[in-house]
């Protein structure tokens, strides 16, 4: 193993100190301290945090490898200060069963630049019709805990209650991406002020709400864990509001593209601008911001969703909807919460690491920066300035709506249980300094 | 102008009244006996037509020919557009063949925006209705219309005038492109639907919103209706096709309680029965007719400002000096 010695970083955005790394671990804490370590590590102006952890993140692979693949994924999560992601279910073959996602939590071992956590689906093909084999994919290498048909809701009021239900046997939580099917029908963007005007199927912020509604009133009912994937309107915000306060069970992710975009974008026609949930309005992301500052929000979740070329280079209505996030994500929560003043560095740290980690069930990620603890790091530059260019990224796609944006902040070195990833912003081969 | 007309908001008042008098102009060819003009005589215009139409596109196709363009019509029906790559690989073979302007109908919303926007093709492109969204040539024509009956003469607008338009907003590009030129125009819009066929937001349009016909039928100097679609009425846009009828359905008796002066409209083709009645289309009163020959002046027009040049009255040197490039 390799050792590592990085000076004058701030913890938590705290004062400077030293953090000597030793196989694997973090050995020590401190100011000044002098140690004969492989890698030298000058950190000034570097904030220190736990490394980062997605719970949403779309690998491709199987199935949609020019794409993404686990590798070419698992490359941009590290350059973008991640060392733990969840996969989701909706590749081809659809990760429903033990042997799919034990395939792609290999797949992520191999690679070496992340843990890979695959979620496994919870209904057979995504269809929302019978549940998977949620207790063959939890017994499995995989060790999944984290069910979602995301991409898809599920819809079946009875479907969502047996599988609430029957996760709690192995302290599973299902991950609801929530849309109401009838209610969205022919959607593509945010129904409101924009969509009446450029003619395109609005998406209702009511069929998220109503969905959600529903759903924590079932986890409730059943004494359940949920986890509200990609809440994107206030009136979500004030329904898990409720639901947290009422003492339930509920979770809730955000993602950084919905701390920053609003619907106003899509007058441009540019589907680099078309996700899923849609962009919503100033207001929307108001009260996103509010609620991830009170924690009403949990986490901030990626969803990252690769897509090549010629699935947005097209017309709108036929384009693909998502949009690439890992590499852009830190810079993203930069500008919207900790420039805004709404959140600070320990802020981030919990919402991007420690409970991200606790809903996913990850033991060894989330964890403080402190001694004896596994060494999964990132090293911050709050004060670089650059221009987004996506020909820089490790992802295998392009579709980021920051293409030749400012953003602040840059990764410039992440740790995955004591060995550099990323390096001075820059992937480091997997064996080079081990 | 800018190079291209993608929506009704592309237009000043200056361009806008700029091309209702060339129009204007222009319509006196259709009188001769030799309805050619020599003015777009090597220049290549190509009508892409993803989605049926018959009239706009025999429309361009009459204007185009009238100015001596190469014409090109591009039936995009029946290619795949599920993977998305038809336009863009379209539009680069239109780039091929050295397209100087393409008229695009395509039945997705800002299509022609997204055209206009890409690299993949350097001419105009010009909006024949692109889904729900605009049809910026429609609204010229029916300010065109409008402006004979109500207002005429070159250089006028339609200041004052107050304009209702019936019918199923939600889904029209009519609607869309109108409520903008009408304002550029001067006039008051007053939108008449069941508040299932408006859309979310139209609060803050430039324009009035009425449930009822009737209260509006007195103050209205133009009357416009959309067209309606059947198939809304299984997605529950409204109970019934009487019901509708009833409540949104021009017919003599609400024609009947128009100002003296003002007049019915309808872009075409007309519903009978359900939206207006043969009493009502067949009147003396109703431009349905009248706006199809417009059509083709206003396209005419919007053409030859596009590729042609400024004005009618240095059309002459323009087309020398673009022909000794
Ligand atoms: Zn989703």
């Amino acid at each position: 193993m390799s050792s590592y010695l990085i000076r004058n970083a701030q913890i938590l955005g705290g004062p400077a100190q030293d953090i000597l790394i030793v196989d694997g671990l973090i050995e020590q804490i401190g100011t000044g301290l002098t140690a004969d370590a492989d890698v030298d590590i000058d950190a000034h102006g570097l904030i220190a945090l736990p490394g980062l952890v997605d719970l949403h993140t779309h690998l491709r692979e199987p199935g949609r490898e020019d794409a993404e693949t686990v590798l070419t994924g698992t490359q941009a999560a590290a350059k973008g200060g991640y060392t733990a992601v969840h996969a989701m279910a909706n590749t081809f073959p659809v990760a429903d069963t033990a042997g799919v996602v034990e395939q792609v939590w290999r797949l992520g071992q191999e690679a070496g630049y992340c843990d890979v956590q695959p979620v496994g689906a919870v209904t057979v093909g995504l269809e929302g019709k019978k549940l998977a084999e949620l207790g063959a994919m939890h017994d499995s290498a995989a060790n999944v805990r984290v069910f979602s048909d995301d991409g898809k809701c599920v819809d079946d009021a009875v479907i969502m209650r047996r599988a609430l239900e029957y996760v709690k046997a192995f302290d599973g939580v299902v991950a609801q991406h929530a849309q109401e099917p009838r209610l969205t029908e022919g959607a593509q963007m945010n129904e409101g002020q924009v969509s009446g005007e450029l003619g395109l199927g609005g998406w209702p912020a009511v069929a998220e709400e109503a969905i959600i509604a529903r759903d924590v009133l079932l986890a409730a009912h059943v004494g359940s864990r949920l986890h509200v994937c990609h809440v994107s309107t206030a009136g979500s915000v004030e329904i898990i509001r409720w639901a947290k306060a009422k003492g339930w069970d509920v979770t809730a992710e955000v993602t950084p593209h919905h701390l920053l975009l609003t619907d106003e974008l899509v007058r441009s026609y540019d589907p680099v601008y078309k996700v899923n949930p849609p962009l919503r309005t100033a207001e929307d992301v108001h009260a996103l911001r509010s609620a991830l500052a009170d924690g009403t929000i949990d986490a901030v979740a990626t969803d990252h969703a690769p897509h090549p070329a010629e699935d947005k280079d097209c017309e709108w209505a036929v384009a693909a909807m998502g949009m690439v996030g890992l590499e852009t994500a830190l810079s993203v929560v930069q500008q919207a919460m900790v420039d805004t003043g709404l959140l600070t560095w320990e802020g981030v740290a919990d919402r991007m690491s420690h409970r991200p980690a606790r809903i996913g069930r990850l033991a060894g990620h989330g964890r403080p920066v402190s001694v004896g603890e596994p060494a999964n790091l990132v090293l911050f530059d709050p004060a670089y300035r650059g221009t987004v260019n996506p020909d820089s990224f490790a992802t295998r796609s392009r579709n980021t709506p920051y293409k030749g944006l400012d953003l602040p902040g840059r990764v410039h070195a992440t740790f995955l249980r004591g060995v550099a990833t990323v390096l001075a912003g820059e992937l480091v081969e997997p064996g080079e300094l081990v | 102008m800018k190079r291209h007309l993608v929506s009704a908001a592309d237009l000043s008042r200056d361009d806008a009244l700029l091309i209702l008098d060339t129009a204007e102009e222009l319509a006196q060819l259709s009188g001769r006996a030799v309805k050619k003009l020599p003015t777009l005589r090597g220049r290549t215009v190509v009508n892409l037509f993803f989605e049926d139409s018959t009239r706009t596109k025999t429309s361009f196709e009459v204007a185009e020919k009238r100015l001596s363009a190469d014409v090109i019509n591009f039936a995009a029906k029946g290619s795949s557009v599920s993977k998305g790559e038809s336009l863009k690989d379209t539009a680069l073979t239109l780039q091929a063949m050295g397209a100087d302007a393409v008229v695009i109908r395509h039945h997705a919303s800002g299509a022609p925006a997204r055209l206009a926007q890409s690299d993949w093709l350097h001419g105009s492109v010009i909006n024949a209705g692109d889904g729900t969204h605009e049809h910026p040539t429609q609204a010229l024509l029916d300010a065109f219309t409008m402006r004979r009956h109500l207002n005429p003469g070159l250089g006028k607008d339609l200041n004052g005038r107050r304009i209702t338009i019936v019918g199923d907003v939600l889904h029209s590009r009519v609607a869309r492109s109108n409520v903008l030129l009408l304002n550029t125009l001067g006039a008051q819009v007053t939108f008449v639907a069941p508040p299932t066929l408006l859309p979310i937001g139209i609060d803050n349009w430039p324009c009035e919103v009425s449930y009822d016909l009737d209260a509006t039928l007195a103050k209205s100097d133009a009357l416009m209706l959309l067209r309606v679609q059947r198939e809304r009425m299984n997605a529950a846009f409204f109970p019934t096709e009487r019901e509708y009828s009833r409540r949104y359905g021009m017919d003599g008796l609400r024609m009947a309680r128009l100002p003296e002066h003002a007049i019915v409209m309808h872009p075409g083709p007309m519903v009978r029965g359900m939206e207006i009645t043969a009493e009502v289309a067949d009147s003396p009163r109703c431009t349905a007719v009248e706006q199809v020959a417009n059509g083709v002046s206003i396209r005419m027009a919007v053409l030859y400002l596009l590729l042609g040049g400024a004005t009618l009255a240095d059309n002459h040197s323009t087309n020398t000096s673009e022909a000794a490039k």
